[in-house]
């Protein structure tokens, strides 16, 4: 593994439950969350490799260690195939793990627990077991870290029925859709892209994981507008705005839908927004292939608001190979922000 | 203390009538499968029952089993309905998971069956799940882990067992080693000669057990469960055994001989061994031994007739089927 990119977080241990407003970032509201989980409900407990003294590696449950102790801060010998199957049994025997695989790609060695055990027991027993566990995937490029360290693997998750998966892109949906998916019953997998966790914003922090007003599945308009309609999710959802904003001096009056969940996908959002704007634009940084785009604009295309569009629906994505390690290479494979001003412009500018 | 002890007159009585039960079931299951009744595969474990009954006697009400893709005996010698058990078979509304698992999916969480598992190896590392969570939530029980010798050349097994060990968890590991892994000979498939052996690579002793000897089982089991019960971590045991029938439906045997098959059948029978061993030792007459075989003949009798009377589900039920609400 190379050295993981080490990020300052929790510097001292703070009130677990004070909800006073605060700027700070995504990876400290995800340890928010995490310690409001703990506080709340002794049954919550985590697993994963490193995540103790060292405080993971990007430093997210840096100080939970001696905040709970060892038995419910449960660093892991390398075994990523035990770690998500303990996290599935222990879920259907009454507590409530949270895993954290230390890099996205990583969970490939999970793949048995997590799609033949986790989103099936329910369905496979007939409804007499559930299983709660949250499964958080630190993942993304564009950290040096190259093919194995880099993956957007969120579509693999998608397509398995059985299975939860959001994507929160700010500090605040960060926290609020995480202490939703711990008081889901359901396996829910939480894809968190490593270039957010030094993201800052604003943070009303939550007293119980029940205060959390996020709801799984329901995607945001975060910004709107009448040109078009852009949908991203996660760093993506970023790169759209700040898009928007440098295309906005233009005259150019974009639209900004935020997905936050990709599974269950709230496709309604997104067709109530292309009906009004008639343009769609989809991004993410996963291969462009069968990706979580590939559904968006099947379910656009699919619905009503087919009779709106004015264009063809465009999409950018990452590129078809794995991630390079070269910057240069590294760069041309995700999509940059430039990529998405031009390939707006150029959608705004079809002719209706 | 153990649900019952076969070296007593009353234990004894239960474990042979239990043993009975599952031959008989697996017995149905074949009669219900050659009249076209049960519309998939299936795997039976006739001539493995001293495993199942040896090892779920010896553990305490509250205790946790994992199961596997063999796993009909498991689920009856935990203590499962055959009457569900044979619905859920036959993909009908009333079985134990509604229709939707069928044979290698049979769970009964509420009774403390983790379920049968379709992938090779892949309850044993949710047994140490199941193991984890009784020690957070301060219960003294224990795990029972059954898995196949095939299992122990998954790299699941390897986690599960080191996991364990690391933590101290109380998990019984324990091989049912039947010699085949589908149609691939055990001595072929394992290095090192025997999964027991492999117990040292984890600081665990590592225990060979006459799987068809349903006391030794018995004994086995419940000198691990009291240890992991005590905190002393996990074990891994090793029941010798032979299935009689091949590994499915699609099983030619052509990878072994009629003469080994006869061998085991006709001079290592796990029932025929018991009985005469609890008639010879005076444990049991004659009359209690045909009352057992009588008394199971009679609940696969009844359990197959309600079954089959049993509603199917409908196309409705899936909707709701897939995620739990709050």
């Amino acid at each position: 593994m190379p050295a993981a990119d080490s990020t300052d977080t929790v510097d001292t241990i703070e009130d677990p439950v004070s909800t006073e407003v605060r700027t700070t970032t995504y990876a400290k509201a995800v340890a928010a969350a995490l310690r409001t989980a703990m506080h709340a409900d002794e049954r919550v407990f985590m697993a994963g490799e490193d995540i103790g003294i060292y405080g993971g590696a990007f430093g997210v449950t840096d100080g939970l260690l001696q905040e709970f102790g060892e038995e419910r801060i449960r660093d892991t010998p390398i075994s990523e195939d035990a770690i998500v199957g303990m996290a599935v049994g222990a879920a259907i025997t009454g507590t409530r793990p949270i895993v954290e695989m230390q890099f996205s790609d990583f969970v490939v060695n999970a793949m048995d627990p997590l799609v033949n055990q986790a989103a099936k027991l329910y369905f496979m027993y007939g409804g007499n077991v559930e299983v709660p566990m949250v499964l958080r995937l630190p993942g993304g490029g564009g950290t040096g870290a190259a093919a194995q360290h880099s993956q957007s693997l969120e579509a693999w998750f998608a397509h398995v029925p059985g299975l939860k998966v959001v994507a929160p892109s700010t500090v605040q949906d960060a926290h609020d859709l995480l202490l939703a998916a711990l008081v889901d019953p359901n396996p829910v997998v939480v894809v968190e892209h490593k270039l957010l966790y030094k993201q800052e914003g604003a943070l009303t922090p939550r007293a119980t994981p029940e205060d959390s007003p996020a709801v799984i599945g329901e995607a945001a308009v975060v910004r709107e507008g009448t040109d078009l309609t852009v949908v991203g999710y996660s760093l993506n959802t970023h790169k759209a705005l700040d898009a928007a904003e440098e295309l906005a001096a233009e005259g150019i009056d974009v639209e900004v839908v935020d997905l936050r969940t990709l599974r269950p996908l709230d496709t309604e959002t997104v067709i109530e927004s292309v009906c009004r704007t008639g343009k769609l634009l989809v991004t993410h940084e996963a291969p462009t292939a069968v990706g979580v785009g590939a559904e968006v604009v099947a379910a656009v295309a699919g619905s009503r608001a087919f009779d709106h569009l004015l264009a063809p629906i465009v999409r950018v994505c990452g590129r078809e190979n794995p991630m390079p390690y070269a910057p240069a290479l590294e760069a041309a494979t995700i999509p940059q922000t430039a990529d998405l001003v031009a390939a707006m412009r150029a959608l705004a500018a079809e002719d209706v | 203390m153990p649900r019952h002890d076969p070296t007593e007159p009353s234990g004894a009585l239960e474990a042979l009538t239990t043993m009975w039960t599952i031959r008989r079931f697996e017995e149905a299951l074949e009669d219900l499968y050659s009249r076209g009744m049960l519309h998939g595969t299936n795997h039976l474990s006739i001539g493995q029952e001293a495993v199942a009954v040896g090892a779920c006697g010896a553990l305490e009400d509250g205790d946790f089993i994992t199961s596997t893709h063999r796993g009909h005996g498991h689920s009856i010698a935990h203590g499962a309905d055959p009457e569900p058990m044979f619905a859920e078979l036959l993909g009908r509304e009333t079985g134990y998971c509604g229709g939707r698992g069928g044979s290698m999916h049979i769970a009964d969480v509420g009774s403390g069956n983790l379920g049968a598992n379709g992938i090779v190896a892949g309850s044993m590392t949710l047994a140490v799940g199941a193991a984890l969570s009784q020690r957070l939530l301060g219960s003294s029980a224990v795990v029972l882990c059954f898995f196949g010798d095939g299992a122990a050349n998954e790299g699941s097994f390897h986690e599960a067992l080191n996991l364990a060990a690391v933590w101290e968890l109380p998990v019984v590991f324990l091989c049912e080693n039947n010699q085949y892994g589908m149609s691939m000979a055990s001595d072929l498939s394992t290095a090192g000669g025997s999964v027991a052996g492999r117990g040292a690579a984890y600081g665990l002793e590592g225990v060979r057990l006459d799987g068809n000897d349903v006391i030794a089982v018995a004994e086995g089991v419940a000198t691990a469960a009291a240890a992991a019960r005590e905190g002393r971590g996990p074990a891994l045991l090793e029941a010798i055994t032979y299935r009689y029938r091949g590994h499915s439906k699609s099983d030619r045997n052509l990878y072994r001989t009629q003469d080994e098959i006869e061998e085991w059948r006709t001079e290592r029978d796990p029932i025929a061994r018991f009985e005469a061993r609890l008639l010879e030792e005076g444990r049991l007459d004659r009359e209690a031994i045909d009352g057992a075989r009588q008394t199971a003949r009679e609940r696969i009798r009844d359990a197959v007739k309600a079954a089959v009377q049993a509603p199917e589900p409908t196309v409705d039920v899936l909707e709701e089927a897939v995620y739990a609400r709050r």
